[in-house]
């Protein structure tokens, strides 16, 4: 009945353009992960060609670690982002629950308030936060970055966890307040693990931008001791400039934390932006 | 009796979440729309009024420069506009086909240039497209194309094009991952019915499958606006803060960067700075409230 679906010729068509633009994807990463093990010579005689024993080479990454600071850097990156993410998740399931769950004057407004950040970015008050920091000395502070990471985050995880609560049943809450539970333990124990898996979600969305930011980073913590590994490879690759080796390894060192990230957690990704919840 | 009463927990709820967020982000917004009203003199804060946009739009030194960065801005929103999204549903009609295999694994695939750093991409595709590398105008060469190859991120009328299309190729995973989703969400019953009419293939795409992914690609319009008017760190990583060659890859983050960080030997100004983000910051609210108002509420929603 149906032609159009069951004909091979179409889906041998859809193959191609998938093949054809996954390739278009992978390849520069491709590229730059093959030519940072291969000696200089070779990197500009055969740069499509796959390392061998002639062209092999670390010394790209050799200078990446003499040069470059990357351990102190992948360090704050991951303090950042991890503590960002706990601030995220945190504050954001709370007001969630309180949006969600209690009827109050101004629940609505206050809701519409906390939403007004998922549009309007928080870069455009740059001026003001960095003055701000200055002013309170939180400047060239991995703090700087979470307060700003934990504030960008907040309106879309409140929407999308006050979204989710909605759907958890009356019935237990109640049942555990004629237990004699507090509000607090209701929402601890009951609430929050039947959310886990939207609080994943919410995570699994913070985590790339925050990791991947250069504007906050360069702004407000762009001391030595400070840098974020985004920031840090920005820097040393704008040093090394002429040295291919060294630039091509921090770039793989660059892409293999995430590159480990993803693998780990794309389902969760792709099941969080294909589940609608950012409708 | 207890409904007057004060209920703390609602109250302990809320605040860490509403102080982070007022103090951080509110509050610094409004005192950058402040700040533009004010200008530097003798190390003083001096109000004003509207005096810095009068400079921002209307002395040349500046003008130039801030018309040239919304113009640089608006066709980079239009190449993303005319490019990534076709592309994005193009994948995702291909890839919702039911009987394709892999596709979760090409999914994953075209999925990560969207997880790197704008750093890795900027530096990956500038050296890509080096003409010291030559890896371009080789594979050019190869299929006999060699001729068209130019060094694009140099050229001043190829640059800013060059990036747009860097950006879409990193961010084409998002628009193919929201229509995808879209596209699984339409019931097979309405299909079915349309397969009974005769609607099949191509024309069951445009007829039935396209109005219904309307307002997924109304989402993925403003998200790609509000994106691309605060975007950055792309132009900073590939050409630096000066936006080369000659301004041309300029738009409103990079401008704004310089003027309130300054570059060189321009010492850095907050209250341009603040005037360039406020005007950002009405380009962004004029698009959000024309998609609400315009778009979306007139949009119908579909419910299965």
């Amino acid at each position: 009945m149906n032609k159009a679906r069951r004909n091979p010729f179409n889906l041998a068509a859809a193959h191609g353009i998938l093949i054809v633009y996954t390739i278009i994807a992978l390849f520069p990463v491709f590229v730059i992960l093959i030519n940072s093990f291969k000696e200089r010579r070779s990197i500009f005689r055969e740069p499509l060609a796959l390392p061998h024993s002639e062209s092999f080479s670390t010394v790209g990454y050799e200078t990446v670690f003499n040069q470059g600071d990357f351990f102190l850097y992948f360090q704050n990156s991951l303090i950042v982002t991890v503590a960002s993410l706990f601030f995220v998740l945190l504050f954001g399931a709370m007001a969630a629950f309180a949006l969600a769950e209690y009827k109050f004057k101004g629940n609505t407004l206050m809701g519409l308030y906390l939403a007004l950040g998922i549009m309007i970015p928080i870069r455009i008050g740059t001026v003001a936060i960095l003055e701000m920091m200055v002013s309170t000395g939180l400047v060239n502070t991995l703090w700087a970055l979470i307060l700003v990471y934990t504030a960008q985050g907040l309106p879309l995880a409140v929407f999308i966890l006050s979204e989710f609560m909605r759907q958890v049943s009356d019935d237990l809450k109640n049942a555990g307040r004629i237990d004699g539970l507090s509000e607090y333990t209701i929402f601890f124990r009951l609430v929050l693990p039947l959310v886990r898996p939207a609080m994943a979600t919410v995570a699994v969305f913070n985590m790339i931008p925050i990791w991947n930011d250069l504007w906050f980073p360069l702004i407000l913590a762009p001391a030595e001791e400070t840098k974020t590994l985004t920031l840090g490879s920005q820097v040393f690759i704008g040093q090394f400039v002429t040295d291919w080796n060294a630039v091509l390894s921090a770039l793989s060192m660059a892409i293999l934390p995430v590159m480990v990230l993803y693998v780990i957690f794309s389902r969760q990704l792709i099941r969080g932006i294909t589940s609608g919840a950012v409708k | 009796m207890r409904q007057s009463r004060i209920k703390w927990h609602i109250i302990v709820f809320l605040a860490p979440a509403v102080l982070v967020y007022t103090a951080i982000m509110i509050v610094p917004l409004f005192n950058t729309l402040r700040l533009s009203l004010f200008t530097e003199v003798d190390q003083e804060r001096v109000y004003v009024g509207l005096e810095n946009f009068r400079t921002l739009f209307g002395d040349p030194r500046w003008s130039e420069s801030f018309w040239n960065a919304l113009g640089n801005n608006f066709w980079f929103f239009f190449i993303h506009m005319l490019v990534q999204n076709p592309i994005g549903i193009l994948l995702a009609a291909l890839l919702s086909n039911p009987r394709l295999r892999f596709s979760a694994l090409y999914r994953t695939a075209i999925f990560v240039p969207t997880i790197l750093s704008f750093v890795i991409v900027g530096f990956a595709w500038k050296l890509i497209l080096s003409p010291i590398w030559g890896i371009a105008p080789e594979m050019l060469d190869a299929v006999g194309l060699g001729f068209l190859y130019q060094p694009w991120l140099g050229l001043e009328e190829t640059s800013l094009t060059t990036l747009a299309l860097i950006s879409v190729w990193q961010f084409v995973g998002i628009p193919m991952m929201l229509i995808y989703a879209a596209l699984l969400s339409i019931p097979d019953e309405i299909l079915e019915a349309g397969e009974c009419d005769g609607i099949t293939g191509m024309s069951a795409f445009w007829k039935i499958k396209l109005p219904l992914i309307l307002p997924s690609i109304g989402i993925i319009s403003i998200l790609t606006f509000v994106g691309n008017f605060n975007a950055f760190d792309l132009i900073y990583a590939a050409q630096g803060a000066l936006a080369g060659p000659n301004f041309a890859t300029d738009i409103l983050g990079t401008f704004m960067y310089r003027t309130f960080f300054g570059f060189q030997l321009q010492l850095g100004d907050p209250h341009m700075g603040s005037a360039i983000a406020s005007a950002m910051f009405v380009i962004i609210l004029i698009g959000v409230c024309f998609y609400l108002f315009a778009i979306q509420s007139r949009m119908r929603r579909y419910q299965f």
